[in-house]
């Protein structure tokens, strides 16, 4: 076992792990910081795919931003104490099984599959220049356009998240 | 040529009178909008005694010598096909331009007349503006330039009519009238508009020169047989004589005229006596020639319709107490004897003496009879009664109006040198050379028109004082000047020399007065008047007795010959039972049991369905995601081969 | 195979985040875990972009732009159903998804 496949191994199984711990914990807070480890293990999968950049933003914006977004709206609407109740088996039952049936089919598809074994050759290209300047070029494989997108709607969303959450005066 | 393009303005100032009057009337006093709709109509006549005046005298005539029938106006309306399409406009002709002088003056004197009946009368803006109405609509019928626009002008006459009649909305009895009148003339304009669509269907025009011209298409086209031995074109002039005689009450489309006397005095005056139930007869008229040469069997039914109104209305009238009743029926009748004498009547000069004859008498009869209502209107406006026993001895409280409608009557009776006696005398000579049991028959009805009237007038204006409420009186002068100045047109109007404006090629001619027929008609008429002063003039019980020895037959005549109890009975027991309840049983059931059941079954299938929008966020979501697996199964491994 | 690693694992781990986020989506009452559960699931795919680029296609970026563009939805959305939550919370005084269902028939 390559270290690489080591790290794999505990980042997968760290990712499996905690994600089921995130959806089935009946303390909320902890819920939230099952998740937490789950996105910290994906950008430990990014670092280990060499996209550093993407890593980083991972942990930032999603462990450092989301997250705590999270954490906050559940100290605003939940007693830390409180256990969230078990769901009926009525529900679970249809939903686990259209879960696991998803997921069986979407497995076998991909072990079906024949993916090339080997990596494609080609340079790698992870440096933040280059991303930079893919960002808001307007070449080929330039992304200024949805880069300029985002930017909109991530300012639509913030004006969104103010007045929905702003007291009315009714 | 003269341009006689502005008598298109006839029709628009009673129009714009109309729309004025109605929309703006309330903000200005009542007598406000009588001025204004009497100012209108006097422009009216004005402007149509000028058009007669410069047609008959100024206007150079055709190459032959007849009168011109031209197009003043005319404007393309409707375009149905290249050929076929409606136009409005105004067609002149000696019997457009009698017309228009016929309704001009009696509209104007009925006006006049109506300022000083109606005042005080809740409603008198729209009196007026209604008046206004049927004037434009009258005078469109007449000067329509093809047979559509008549149509038209025709269905606007009958609704101005039914919102005349029905006037004093609150009256149960007024209210009835009017829809019986309008739905008795909407029966009969049906036949009229599936004659149009005949006629114009085989001769693919609707206009009245191609149609009553020399090359007519009518001639040649439709002729052969088509039903029950009569050919299209026949069948065609029937249905259109059909619309003419509902609005022209003959018998048996009668029986809403009588009970159009529910309206205002002035308007059974104007509408129901001079002007739109001869629309007929006009009507007849302007189609003639086809009358004449491609449908002559139509003419016949023509004149029996005729005839037979006639005596039958002026059986009725000799029972009748309402003295509007009366005045109706013995419209019915003198509208009977104009039928009559354009069934006899022939085309050309000599051979047309009964078309000039109808014209004639719808001239002079136009006089008369407006004065008899409004005459008749004074009386009731003075004793506040319909009825003749609650009048006698009027003469010596209202002698304008009895001297007026002595004339009236003494014209209506044909006695010389008034009006009637010359009309009456060229049909009567018209109706000789054609029919002489019909001749008779003619003869017996001037005589009992003699009868009835003068019943009327002694029974009112003699005998002795009935108990009255206040004194009768006079009305203002706004209603004795037009009962003079007709009662001059009923006794000067005969005097016309109308052969020499008015015939059935156009062409003038000279008609003698045929003293063979003139005499026993003068004492026809004379011995009629003379019954009835036996009877009426002092109180007898000659009347009673001779009415009992009749028996059967006046108790019949009083009850009008139960014609509407046949309508009633027709309608009510047969119509109403064996056609309408069936077609209603079906519409509830069938029809709306479908529709029902359709909502139902709807009703019940969404009510059953809406459980599946639960709210549950999460319930849609694994529906969803079923869905997705499902459909990725079937489409990545079942589904592929 | 990527240094010793095949394509399928990282394929397989993003598929079982993916499906364990489709499942919490499904049962869990409160609106906040369901929010978690979307951002498993955003995160899964985000997983599969990657490992596609790096082991397919090594001389574009076009996962990873993805990914990138995908993260800055996630906050965006996050932030709006955050605020959603809130309001809801405000009025109705809990975040149970199953009482929300003012909409229904």
């Amino acid at each position: 076992m390559t270290p690489n496949q080591l790290m794999f191994a505990i980042f997968s199984a760290v990712i499996i792990i905690f994600s089921i711990l995130t959806v089935t914990s009946r303390r909320i807070l902890r819920a939230a910081t099952y998740l937490l480890f789950v996105l910290v293990a994906t950008g430990g999968m990014y670092f280990l795919l060499r996209f550093n950049f993407l890593a980083a933003i991972q942990l930032t914006l999603y462990a450092g931003g989301i997250v705590v977004l999270i954490i906050f709206s559940i100290l605003l609407t939940s007693h830390i104490g409180d256990k969230l109740e078990q769901p009926d088996l009525k529900k679970i039952i249809p939903a686990f099984l259209a879960a696991a049936a998803g997921m069986v089919i979407t497995v076998f598809t991909i072990l079906k599959h024949n993916f090339p074994q080997e990596v494609a050759a080609g340079t790698d290209r992870t440096d933040i220049r280059v991303i930079a300047k893919s960002l808001i070029s307007t070449e080929k494989f330039g992304y200024a356009l949805p880069f300029e997108v985002i930017s909109i709607l991530l300012l639509a969303a913030m004006v969104g998240a103010i007045i929905l959450a702003k007291k009315r005066n009714d | 040529m003269i341009d006689f393009s502005y008598t298109v303005w006839i029709l628009i100032i009673p129009l714009l009178m109309f729309v004025v009057v109605g929309l703006f009337g309330n903000r200005f006093k009542p007598i406000v909008s009588g001025l204004a709709g009497t100012c209108g109509l006097f422009v009216m006549w004005i402007l149509s005694l000028v058009t007669a005046y410069k047609y008959f005298f100024v206007l150079e005539k055709a190459a032959d010598g007849s009168f011109q029938k031209f197009l003043a106006f005319n404007m393309r309306w409707l375009n149905l096909t290249d050929t076929l399409h409606i136009d409005m406009g105004v067609l002149l002709d000696p019997i457009s331009i009698m017309m228009l002088i016929v309704i001009t003056t009696v509209s104007f004197m009925v006006h006049v007349y109506s300022i000083g009946y109606m005042d005080g009368e809740k409603g008198f803006m729209r009196f007026f503006a209604t008046l206004s109405l049927f004037s434009f609509s009258m005078l469109g019928l007449v000067v329509a330039t093809n047979i559509f626009q008549m149509y038209i002008f025709w269905e606007l006459v009958g609704v101005s009519s039914y919102l005349l009649i029905g006037f004093y909305y609150t009256k149960d009895s007024a209210v009835s009238a009017s829809k019986k009148a309008f739905i008795v003339t909407r029966f009969a304009d049906l036949g009229f508009l599936i004659g149009i669509l005949m006629l114009s269907f085989s001769t693919k025009t609707f206009d009245f020169l191609t149609l009553t011209g020399a090359n007519s298409p009518a001639f040649s086209s439709g002729t052969g047989i088509a039903f029950l031995g009569l050919s299209t074109m026949t069948w065609s002039m029937i249905f259109i004589f059909m619309g003419g005689a509902g609005k022209s009450a003959m018998f048996p489309l009668h029986i809403w005229l009588p009970d159009a006397m529910e309206g205002p005095t002035p308007v059974s005056a104007l509408i129901h006596a001079a002007t739109m139930v001869v629309a007929g007869v006009y009507l007849v008229a302007r189609l003639f020639p086809i009358y004449v040469f491609a449908a002559p069997v139509a003419l016949d039914v023509v004149m029996y319709v005729g005839a037979f109104s006639s005596i039958f209305a002026a059986v009725i009238a000799c029972t009748q107490f309402d003295i509007k009743r009366v005045l109706a029926y013995s419209t019915m009748s003198q509208i009977g004897m104009m039928m009559f004498a354009l069934g006899v009547s022939g085309y050309g000069s000599h051979e047309g003496l009964g078309y000039m004859a109808s014209m004639f008498h719808l001239f002079t009869h136009a006089f008369f009879k407006s004065l008899l209502f409004l005459g008749a209107g004074a009386i009731i406006h003075a004793v506040h009664s319909n009825v003749m026993n609650e009048m006698g001895g009027l003469r010596k409280y209202l002698p304008i109006t009895h001297i007026t409608f002595l004339i009236a009557c003494l014209a209506i009776a044909g006695v010389p040198p008034l009006a009637g006696f010359f009309s009456k005398d060229e049909i009567l000579a018209a109706g000789h050379e054609r029919s002489l049991m019909l001749y008779w028959v003619e003869m017996i009805v001037s005589g009992l028109t003699a009868f009835y009237m003068f019943r009327l007038y002694f029974s009112v204006f003699w005998g002795h004082d009935r108990h009255y409420h206040h004194t009768p009186h006079e009305g203002s002068k706004t209603m004795t000047i037009p009962l003079l100045l007709l009662s001059i047109g009923a006794l000067f109007a005969g005097l016309i020399p109308f052969s020499m404006f008015v015939s059935s090629d156009r062409m003038p001619f000279h008609s003698e007065l045929e003293l063979g027929i003139a005499i026993p008609a003068v004492l026809v008429g004379l011995l009629g008047i003379v019954i009835a002063m036996v009877f009426y003039r002092k109180e007898t019980d000659l009347p009673d007795k001779i009415y009992n020895a009749l028996g059967g037959f006046s108790k019949a005549a009083f009850h009008k010959f139960y014609i509407d109890e046949v309508y009633l009975f027709i309608t009510k027991k047969i119509i109403f039972n064996y056609v309408s309840r069936p077609i209603a049983w079906f519409d509830r059931h069938i029809v709306d049991g479908s529709m029902n059941g359709m909502a139902y079954v709807t009703n019940e299938v969404s009510d059953r369905m809406k459980r599946f929008q639960s709210g549950q966020l999460q319930q849609y979501a694994l529906v969803f995601v079923s869905g997705v697996v499902l459909l990725t199964l079937l489409f990545t491994y079942l589904l592929t081969n | 195979m990527f240094e010793g690693v095949p394509l399928t694992w990282f394929l397989i781990t993003g598929t079982i985040m993916f499906f364990v986020g489709i499942y919490g989506f499904l049962v869990r009452k409160n609106l906040i875990t369901i929010l978690m559960s979307t951002e498993l699931i955003l995160n899964s795919v985000n997983i599969n972009f990657v490992a596609f680029n790096k082991i397919l296609y090594p001389d574009h970026l076009e996962g990873m732009f993805f990914s990138l563009f995908i993260i800055a939805v996630a906050a965006a959305e996050a932030s709006v159903a955050i605020a959603i939550i809130i309001n809801i919370y405000r009025r109705l005084v809990n975040i149970d998804v199953e009482k929300m269902d003012e909409m229904k028939y």
